[in-house]
Formats: C-alpha cells, sequence, structure tokens
C-alpha cells in the first residue's frame, strides 16, 4: 500500500513539475514578447508594439494565475473540524437560565449534568447541539 | 495574394503561428481538452486520496483514544476498510427483501464485534460512535478506488468518454466525499448530525417520559398529545445508531393489532438546490431511507391495516445530514412539533392511538 502511495505521489510530481516547466517556458516567451513590443514602438511600429504587448500581457497573467491557483490547491488541502455549541438550560422551569458553550466530548441533548444552576442551584441539562455555518448560501438570484 | 497577409516580418510569423495553432487544433484539440479534464481529475483524486488518508487516521487515533487497545489497530482497521457486502441474488426476486436484511444484520453484527475487538474498553454508545466512524472512513476508501479505477482506465485506453464521465460526476462525488470526511469526525466525537433531525424531534416528544426498548435498537414512549395515545419511537441514542424502525413499527402495531388511527412519519429529506437548509415539508408516505427493507415491512403492516401514514421532512443537503447538525436544522425540531401536532388535530379524532416515528441517526441525541 505504502509502494502503491509513493508510485502515486511521484506522478503527482511529475505532473505538477511538467505544468511548472510549461508554465514557466510561457512566461519566458511573454517576456520576449514584452522585449519585441519594446524595440517595436521604438522603432515607431506601433500597431505591432500593441499587439506583442496584449499577446505578452495575456500570456503572463494567465502563467501567473495558473501558478497561484496550483499553489492554493496546495494550501487547501485540509479538513477542518467545524465550531460546534452546546446549549445548557436549566430543568427548573422558573429559571430561565441558559447558556453556550463549546461542544465536549461526552455531550449530548438531553444529558444532564452534574453542574447546579448558578442561579437556583436546580438541575442543568444539554438542550441542543449545533454547528453554526456563517457563510450564506448563495441564491443566484432565482 | 499571398497566403500569409502583411508585408514585415513579425506579422508573417505571427500569421503564420497562428496558421499552426489553427492545425494543430484541428488535430489534437480532442487532445487537448482530454489533457484539461485528466489535469482537473487528478487534482480531485489527489485531493481524495488526502480526504481518505485523514479518515483512516482519524479512525485509528478514535480507536487508540477511546477503546485503549493493547495492540496496534492499524492492519485491522486497514483490513476493514476493504470490507464488502454481497447483496442477495435477484433473478427470482420473491422473498429478496428478507434476504437483504438477514445480509445488514450480519454484516452490522460483524462490523459490531470487530469494533470491540479493535476497541477493547468501549462501552456500547463509544461501539456505536466508533462503528460509524468506521463505516465513513470504509465509504471515502470506496469513493477513492472507484475514482482512481475510471481515472486509470480512462488514461489505459485514451478514451475521451470515459474521463469526460468521470469529469462530470466529480463536483458530486467530491462534495459527497467532502460530507464522509466531516461526518467521522462528528461520528469519533459522538456529536449529532443533520441526519438526526427525527430523532431529535421525537426525542423532544418523548423527553420525561418512560420509554421502554423495542426490536431493533429503538425505544418507544406513549406520551398524551392533543387528546390522543401518541406512540413514540426513535433509534435509541446517544450512541451513533439507525435502528430497525420498519421491525419496531411492526411490532408496535401487531401489539396493538393494528387499531392505530395514523402514522407520522419524520425524517431529515434531501433538498434541491435553491431550497433553504431546515425548511419544513409536508407530505404522504413511508419517510425512511437507507436499502428499502424498513420502508417495505412498515408499508406492508399500513397496507395490512389500512392505516393512513402522514411524512413531515426538514430539508438539508447530503453533507449537512452527515456532518455536525446546523443550528438550522436544529431550530426546525420545533417547527416540525407544530406540524405534526397539526396533522394530529386535523387527520385524527381525539382518543385515537398514533404511531410517530423519528427516523434517522440517534448520534448524540438522547431520549
Amino acid at each position: 500500500m505504502a509502494q502503491e502511495q509513493n508510485q502515486q505521489s511521484t506522478g503527482n510530481k511529475i505532473s505538477t513539475t511538467y505544468v511548472t516547466f510549461i508554465v514557466l517556458i510561457v512566461i519566458v516567451i511573454s517576456i520576449g514578447a514584452l522585449f519585441l513590443a519594446g524595440n517595436a514602438y521604438i522603432t515607431g511600429d506601433q500597431l505591432t508594439a500593441g499587439f506583442l504587448a496584449l499577446i505578452g500581457l495575456i500570456a503572463m497573467t494567465l502563467s501567473v494565475f495558473i501558478l497561484f491557483q496550483s499553489r492554493r490547491q496546495g494550501v487547501e488541502m485540509k479538513i477542518e473540524a467545524p465550531k460546534v455549541m452546546t446549549t445548557i438550560e436549566c430543568t427548573n422551569k422558573t429559571c430561565s437560565s441558559k447558556s453556550v458553550r463549546e461542544y465536549q466530548r461526552g455531550d449530548y441533548v438531553f444529558k444532564e449534568l452534574d453542574v447546579a444552576c448558578e442561579k437556583c442551584q436546580g438541575k442543568q441539562m444539554i438542550t441542543a447541539i449545533y454547528k453554526e455555518v456563517k457563510e450564506k448560501e448563495k441564491t443566484y438570484g432565482v | 495574394m499571398s497566403l500569409i497577409p502583411g508585408s514585415d516580418s513579425i506579422t508573417q510569423v505571427l500569421s503564420l503561428v497562428m496558421y499552426v495553432f489553427f492545425i494543430v487544433l484541428i488535430f489534437y484539440g480532442q487532445r487537448i481538452q482530454m489533457w484539461v479534464m485528466v489535469r482537473e481529475v487528478e487534482n480531485s483524486l489527489h485531493k481524495l486520496r488526502f480526504i481518505k488518508e485523514e479518515g483512516r487516521k482519524n479512525t485509528i487515533e478514535a480507536i487508540k483514544e477511546i477503546g485503549k487497545p493493547t495492540t496496534d489497530p492499524t492492519q485491522r482497521v486497514d483490513r476493514y476498510l476493504d470490507y464488502f457486502t454481497i447483496g442477495p441474488q435477484n433473478m427470482d426476486p420473491a422473498g429478496i427483501v428478507y434476504k437483504l436484511d438477514h445480509i445488514l444484520d450480519v454484516r452490522d453484527e460483524r462490523l459490531k464485534d470487530e469494533v470491540k475487538l479493535m476497541a477493547p474498553q468501549s462501552n456500547e454508545v463509544q461501539i456505536n460512535n466508533l462503528e460509524n466512524t468506521l463505516e465513513a472512513a470504509m465509504a471515502l476508501n470506496f469513493i477513492y478506488k472507484v475514482v482512481r479505477h475510471y481515472y486509470i482506465q480512462g488514461k489505459k485506453t485514451l478514451s475521451l468518454y470515459v474521463i469526460m464521465q468521470l469529469q462530470m460526476i466529480l463536483p458530486m462525488v467530491m462534495k459527497e466525499a467532502e460530507a464522509y470526511a466531516s461526518a467521522l469526525k462528528a461520528f469519533a466525537y459522538g456529536q449529532p448530525i443533520g441526519d438526526g433531525a427525527g430523532p431529535l424531534v421525537a426525542a423532544k416528544l418523548m423527553h420525561g417520559y418512560e420509554t421502554r426498548k423495542l426490536p431493533k435498537d429503538c425505544v418507544m414512549a406513549t406520551v398524551p398529545i392533543e387528546g390522543r395515545t401518541a406512540l413514540i419511537i426513535k433509534a435509541e441514542g446517544p450512541g451513533g445508531n439507525v435502528g430497525k424502525p420498519g421491525d419496531a413499527v411492526e411490532a408496535v402495531i401487531e401489539e396493538y393489532q393494528g387499531k392505530i388511527a395514523n402514522v407520522i412519519m419524520i425524517d431529515a429529506g434531501l433538498k434541491l438546490e435553491g431550497e433553504m437548509v431546515g425548511e419544513v415539508a409536508e407530505g404522504i408516505g413511508a419517510a425512511i431511507g437507507g436499502p428499502g427493507v424498513d420502508q417495505y415491512k412498515i408499508e406492508d403492516k399500513l397496507t395490512k391495516y389500512k392505516i393512513p401514514v402522514n411524512a413531515v421532512i426538514v430539508k438539508e443537503d447530503i453533507g449537512d445530514a452527515v456532518s455536525p447538525m446546523r443550528k438550522e436544522i436544529n431550530d426546525a425540531a420545533d417547527k416540525v412539533i407544530e406540524r405534526v401536532k397539526a396533522v394530529i388535530l386535523e387527520r385524527t379524532k381525539e382518543g385515537d392511538t398514533i404511531i410517530i416515528v423519528g427516523v434517522g441517526n440517534s448520534i448524540g441525541v438522547g431520549q
């Protein structure tokens, strides 16, 4: 299994190196195009200069974008555990004590806690466990 | 008229480059398209391998931490990741439901026994949680292997269509894999998941009332609601467990000799894109997922005694269903209770006996 994984990671390494190599060649060519554009501008051929500059800039932007994208994919490769909260309420119906804390292993909904209520010394119970998702879902205007 | 237009050398070179580019695209366009798709699949496969490995690592860590084994469980976990279940032969489909039921029972027992061996110090609740963790790791392993299979097959045969099909379904596959990765942690920690919406509603209705065990891994409480007698059923919590609501409902209907005015099933339902998480919807039919065995058993008994069945669902997507419960889903529980009460008032008479089933995984939800 480990051998198979090594083979795979080598495969990935090769393809990443290959892409980086192509991107670097494109960057070099785009620099060449920009240099030629400058040269054409000096000699007075403004149309060719503009054309070459456009090609050079587009190629360079795309190359830099691809390089950054592959770097970002590497950074994004992690699984984050969401923050889960536990709501604790007092079982005494006359007491309205309610608190929220971070989830602790062993918590479950309707678990009676050993810690007494600070307000009335009554029993406390877990009434909810949930995660809050901050980002809003896109509606795409429909 | 010259084929290469322009008078100066640079324009001529550029025109020539354009021609070459055009000809290359005619002959190698599909190859380039395939190369781009292969790159995309490769990236996703790389991510899938990472998720699968993380899943495996988390499972082993959870077993070591909770079960305190004397020997390293890594080998046993690795062996179990490739565990498979062969479904019954369907050439003659008569009686296939009970054959499938038997196979699923055997699988469940085997998995539980394995977890007990891997984590000898764990209690019943922890065993259920670890069993769910292991199942999530198995699912991740399977997804990775299937995607890798089609990727290699596509590359071997240089078939654009194999790669294209894989690339087209990849966003959905990745979403599912990420959901399982999230589920793995929730299961290991014993946190309630989105699929627990049904058991949460049932738990809220039955809390404070005496419960009794039902077959298999389910509990029931008799609760007076709006002048009716409600028999509330859910999988036993707080361990990760879906129970067998089919057997439980079957047993209760037989116990009451079919004198049940209505059955109301509460479950988490897959939402369509554009719908909000935690939306509550109502309908008719046995709201229960899984391989279909429980749905068959419930429908069989309902048909035998002509009992109407209503369903209330909480909408969520696959990612929400297996990851820690979102606040919107938790908040929807009270809305569901209101809706259930409305159904009871509209569809039954005072003094009737009804069954309310909270379908789903009871992880992190007591009673």
